[in-house]
């Protein structure tokens, strides 16, 4: 049986990182987690969804939240654990699967088939990947790129000991600026499945 | 304003601004601002090694007076609050050993199987227990019992455990404002100005019981709809769980019984006894321990030392604004805006103690606040007994008003979020707000009635 392989991908806003994982998923045959976990968590604690996504992959409000004992009345953080805990479950499971986003290297990092990717872009190509996609303007696509960015910093660092996109917290960082969405999936691919082989040797 | 007062002000305020920004925990963030305090503030601006000694206080724990009083009031000193401290430790070994032998889940489905799982009795039975319990036990065990509970049986009984979770929060903080342990506040308040169990009862304690009556019937009119169609929609249970599974071994239980029943009398006549509530703290710890046996360690390492450490930095910090004649200065302050009327005064320091209780943590405010309103009396000629009572409720109801207000509060939520009951502002403070309105009013009028 092939061993345990975990792919969690961290990204810049407007750096295609979304695209990318799913299609590295595509490619190795893996479940992909994103956004989508919550249709199941939201099932078994029964609650809609909408609620869920309001909160979900945001830093805490700092005035309006408060921790006392390990206990975080922060709905940003509760659906963040409710998260973690759900990658922590799959995990255990024995299942493969790809990963965006929340804070995955560090809630799977003491897992063996861990691979953790950063996907990063120049700055002007994903401010037009952003201007093609929410059919924006440049300045409203930098506002809304930066915004994003500074949210999912301040999230993933709450939650982590390793810095937001710093290389060393990744096995591996890719600018997909460089050689676009497809020829980064190859190379994400190329190096995954290397990996893996290793590990099966 | 002098180096020293700017300094010790600057730091006070570091402390809180750290304090809500919860990046550093808590303990090392009072700590740090308090040593910055002896060696700023006292060494540097003042050169004074007295202050040093005064605002560490060590000495008071060897006089008879920290341990015995002898009939008379307990001694008020400044510094760091000793008695807090030793008190609320050996609560937490108290409340631990409680725990293990499953004394609160035990008493919390004793209750649900009196009431036969009825949703309003249940309701109101939660409230009044939640109450009563939170006048001897920190508010954050309370809850954290009784809404894990609540979760419980709502998912056995098909209700939603929201509402009453939030009137169990309310009722564990309005337990809590009744007498000098049930909340943080009035034990520093008790134990700093020298008040004792039996003048809490009979004041605050008189004022939490009217509301009591108030908030039960403000949160049935509140919830009323869904506590109907919960009650026409009862689903009967066959099969709900035994309380005694809850206890863990029976001898353990019973002796845990025996040590609540003893701290409670022992703080119900403590005034007539002479045993101070430090005494009494410590006195409960070393029997826990003691019958705890191999168990022991284990309840020490549970306790949480990182709130009691959190506690000596506090007053450490609160003993630079002291020292340095700060809080006189706020004194003054709401001398001159009431000129000298106390129902301005009661009025000022109820409201001002709960508008800040519900943003901020009642702890360090109502630390600050002592030394303001000892200082009050003293100037104003005012009644200081008064002005505290007004200082205890104002700090103890406020925190009920919003979700980040209490500690109860944010543990309560918390525990029903991890459930899949998502509470946000809205939803908490749309019925907790207008409770914690109606009780300050209340609480003012009868201060008002009954002292000026």
């Amino acid at each position: 049986m092939e061993k345990q392989t975990i792919i969690s991908v961290g990204r810049e806003f407007g750096s295609a990182g979304h695209e990318i994982a799913e299609k590295i998923a595509k490619e190795l045959g893996f479940n992909f987690y994103d956004r989508n976990m919550l249709d199941e968590i939201a099932q078994e604690k029964n609650i809609e969804v909408k609620y869920l996504e309001k909160y979900e992959e945001k830093p805490r409000n700092l005035i309006l939240s408060r921790s006392v004992k390990g206990y975080s009345n922060s709905l940003e953080e509760v659906i963040a654990d409710m998260q973690f805990e759900y990658l922590r479950k799959k995990a255990d499971k024995g299942e493969s699967f790809v990963v965006v986003g929340r804070c995955a290297e560090e809630v799977l990092k003491d897992r063996e088939g861990l691979i953790s990717i950063f996907i990063l872009g120049d700055r002007e190509a994903k401010i037009n990947r952003v201007k093609e996609k929410y059919q924006i303007d440049a300045t409203e696509a930098l506002i809304k790129m930066k915004r994003h960015d500074k949210n999912r910093k301040r999230y993933h660092n709450r939650h982590s000991d390793g810095k937001w996109g710093d290389s060393r917290s990744y096995d591996l960082c890719v600018n997909s600026s460089k050689m676009g969405v497809d020829e980064t999936v190859d190379i994400l691919v190329t190096y995954i499945r290397k990996r893996m082989e290793n590990r099966e040797a | 304003m002098t180096i020293a007062q700017i300094l010790a002000v600057t730091i006070f305020v570091v402390m809180f601004i750290l304090i809500v920004i919860d990046k550093i925990e808590r303990q090392y963030i009072t700590l740090g601002c308090g040593l910055l305090t002896l060696g700023l503030v006292f060494g540097l601006a003042m050169h004074s090694g007295n202050a040093v000694t005064e605002t560490l206080n060590v000495r008071s724990i060897f006089t008879q007076g920290f341990w015995y009083t002898a009939g008379q009031a307990e001694e008020s000193s400044s510094g760091i609050n000793w008695s807090t401290i030793i008190f609320i430790a050996g609560m937490m070994i108290m409340v631990e050993g409680m725990a293990r032998a499953g004394f609160f889940r035990w008493l919390c489905m004793k209750l649900a199987k009196l009431v036969h799982y009825k949703p309003i009795p249940l309701f109101v039975a939660f409230m009044i227990m939640s109450a009563l319990l939170a006048m001897f036990i920190d508010s954050i065990t309370v809850i954290l019992f009784l809404a894990a509970v609540t979760v419980e049986l709502a998912k056995l009984l098909k209700f939603d455990p929201i509402p009453m979770i939030l009137s169990e929060i309310f009722c564990a903080n309005l337990g809590g404002s009744a007498t000098m342990c049930g909340d943080p506040p009035n034990i520093i308040i008790g134990t700093s100005l020298g008040y004792s169990f039996g003048d809490f009862l009979s004041n605050t304690g008189m004022m939490a019981g009217i509301s009591l009556i108030l908030v039960i019937v403000y949160f049935f009119f509140v919830y009323r709809k869904e506590l109907m169609q919960e009650e026409a929609e009862a689903v009967e249970i066959s099969s709900m769980p035994d309380p005694k599974e809850a206890i863990t071994n029976k001898k353990d239980f019973v002796i845990s019984c025996i040590i609540f029943g003893c701290a409670v009398v022992m703080l119900v006549t403590h005034a007539q006894t002479g045993l101070t509530v430090a005494f009494i703290g410590l006195v409960i710890a070393l029997i826990t321990l003691i019958t705890a046996g191999k168990h022991a360690l284990g309840l020490l390492k549970k306790v949480d030392y990182k709130t009691l450490l959190f506690f000596i930095g506090l007053f450490m910090v609160v003993g630079g604004l002291e020292q340095t004649g700060v809080l006189e200065v706020i004194a003054g302050f709401i001398g001159n805006v009431s000129k000298g009327n106390l129902k301005l005064m009661i009025a000022i320091i109820i409201w001002v103690s709960a508008v800040a209780s519900a943003f901020v943590d009642n702890i360090p405010f109502a630390a600050t606040m002592i030394p303001v309103v000892k200082s009050l009396a003293a100037t104003q000629g005012v009644d200081l007994e008064t002005l505290a009572w007004a200082l205890s409720m104002g700090t103890d109801i406020g925190g009920s008003a919003t979700p980040i207000g209490a500690s109860a509060n944010v543990v309560g939520t918390s525990v029903a979020a991890k459930n899949g009951y998502l509470i946000g502002w809205g939803k908490y403070c749309k019925s907790a707000a207008p409770a914690t309105i109606i009780v300050v009013t209340v609480s003012m009028l009868i201060i008002f009635a009954r002292y000026c």
